[in-house]
């Protein structure tokens, strides 16, 4: 396991001396985070990383690990990845950190969102960023996993506003909601506060780590001050432009995105 | 371009789970649970996996769901091949079954098939993996560098090497891949 501040140069992370490729999964938020922080004069993410190749050991060390050290933590906000989901160690991780005073903001995605709305603490969190799928998995109210949601649930595309409504009703959603897609919609329990279709780009759907970085600018917007409503719409934006000026096919990978992240935070933060 | 594709009816309480002429065996993780539905399926068992009932969820789980009169023979090949379940009960409610509906999507020189949060994208021309995208458990990095530069009948499937249901979701997505692939 490692903890430290992160650095991005090239196509690398850099954090305690450890150089690691970027490549979806935590490795796109955490580069993404980098590159907006660095736009916009912020301080550098801390990340807390672990190997995991699926057997959850390396999860259930970072668990046991935050569960111990994490009120000691003093961040305003903690975006929660790509970890095995696990309701008890969710929990014992999220009432560890509701210790933490001021109170941080929480953001979840990937396998602790899982967790997250399989506890029945979704409402704890102040943003989810799900693709479609796992909207639609929010919306079942008896999926635990997103390989169970059901089918008549699966998600459709022009489903996505009754998918959100549903996940609020269930209360299995954070208070913001930002949905990744072919459309973004940012969303709160009173409705949608926007969809962002544009630049469109079919194939960022099929590129690992697109979602990834999406949390990972909205992420470090959040931690800069900005209203979470303001950066999911400006975070959905600048991913898009960053796909658009890579000019991404199907078979790109994430790593050309995350370079022009600062281009198209300056295009969209002009606007 | 893109479609639906309906394997099947898709119904969340399958059929015929009722009384008790159906088992399931709880393995220690889904790594277990996937090798051992690989051999059970091998040696010809009729059996199929399932999400686990809500008092044995811990959060990324499978359980196996069998015909109880054939318990001693199932165990006994399990335990040929070193895998012994935690539990072996009774189906007293219904189980969750996993997804079986796939999304496709054409990009011309490209095909990706999701399966639940999973997605896997080929190069159709030269039958290439390009792009794993989707999921959250910790095992979908590894499974994409596993995969993706490699073609189709060359990869490791998923189910091999992966070991969440992150894994098996990408498993679907792979073995619907490869059969709109063989039309």
């Amino acid at each position: 396991m490692v903890e430290g501040e992160v650095s991005l140069k090239g196509d690398n992370l850099y954090i305690r001396g450890l150089q690691l490729p970027v490549s979806r999964g935590t490795p796109a938020l955490a580069a993404a985070a980098v590159s907006t922080c660095k736009s916009l004069g912020s301080h550098l993410p801390y990340a807390y990383l672990v190997g995991d190749t699926g057997l959850g050991e390396g999860s259930r060390r970072l668990y046991q690990y935050l569960v111990d050290n994490i009120k000691d933590v003093k961040a305003s906000v903690f975006a929660f990845h790509y970890l095995q989901p696990d309701v008890d160690w969710h929990n014992k991780v999220l009432f560890a950190v509701e210790e933490i005073e001021p109170k941080p903001l929480l953001i979840a995605d990937a396998g602790f969102m899982y967790a997250a709305k399989m506890s029945g603490q979704a409402r704890s969190y102040k943003l989810f960023t799900p693709d479609a799928g796992e909207l639609a998995f929010l919306a079942d109210e008896e999926a635990p996993h997103p390989f169970y949601t059901r089918g008549f649930i699966l998600h459709q595309e022009a489903g996505i506003p009754e998918l959100i409504s549903r996940a609020y009703k269930n209360d299995n959603s954070s208070e913001y909601l930002l949905v990744k897609g072919s459309k973004d919609y940012v969303a709160e329990s009173s409705g949608i506060r926007a969809i962002i279709d544009s630049p469109a780009n079919e194939a960022m759907e099929a590129i690992g780590g697109t979602g990834d970085t999406l949390t990972g600018i909205v992420s470090a917007l959040i931690s800069s001050g900005m209203r979470i409503d303001d950066a999911a719409i400006t975070a959905s934006g600048a991913n898009r432009f960053a796909g658009h000026y890579a000019q991404v096919t199907p078979a790109s990978q994430v790593i050309e995105l995350i370079k022009y992240i600062p281009k198209a935070l300056e295009t969209v933060l002009e606007k | 371009m893109h479609w639906f594709s309906k394997k099947k009816n898709l119904r969340h309480k399958a059929p015929g789970q009722k009384g008790t002429d159906r088992g399931i065996l709880v393995f220690e993780n889904t790594s277990e649970v996937i090798r051992a539905e690989n051999e059970l399926k091998s040696r010809g068992w009729k059996v199929r996996v399932m999400g686990p009932p809500p008092e044995i969820r811990t959060g990324c789980d499978l359980v196996i769901e069998f015909p109880l009169i054939e318990e001693l023979n199932i165990l006994r090949s399990l335990e040929e091949v070193g895998l012994t379940p935690l539990q072996v009960v009774p189906v007293s409610c219904p189980l969750l079954q996993p997804v079986d509906l796939f999304h496709c999507k054409n990009f011309g020189d490209y095909l990706m098939v999701r399966a639940a949060n999973m997605k896997l994208t080929i190069d159709k021309n030269r039958l290439i993996i390009v792009n794993v995208s989707g999921g959250g458990c910790p095992d979908v990095t590894y499974l994409a560098a596993e995969l993706v530069g490699k073609r189709l009948d060359a990869a490791p499937q998923p189910r091999n090497i992966g070991h969440t249901l992150c894994t098996y979701a990408l498993q679907l997505a792979y073995e619907e891949i490869r059969r709109l692939c063989s039309q």
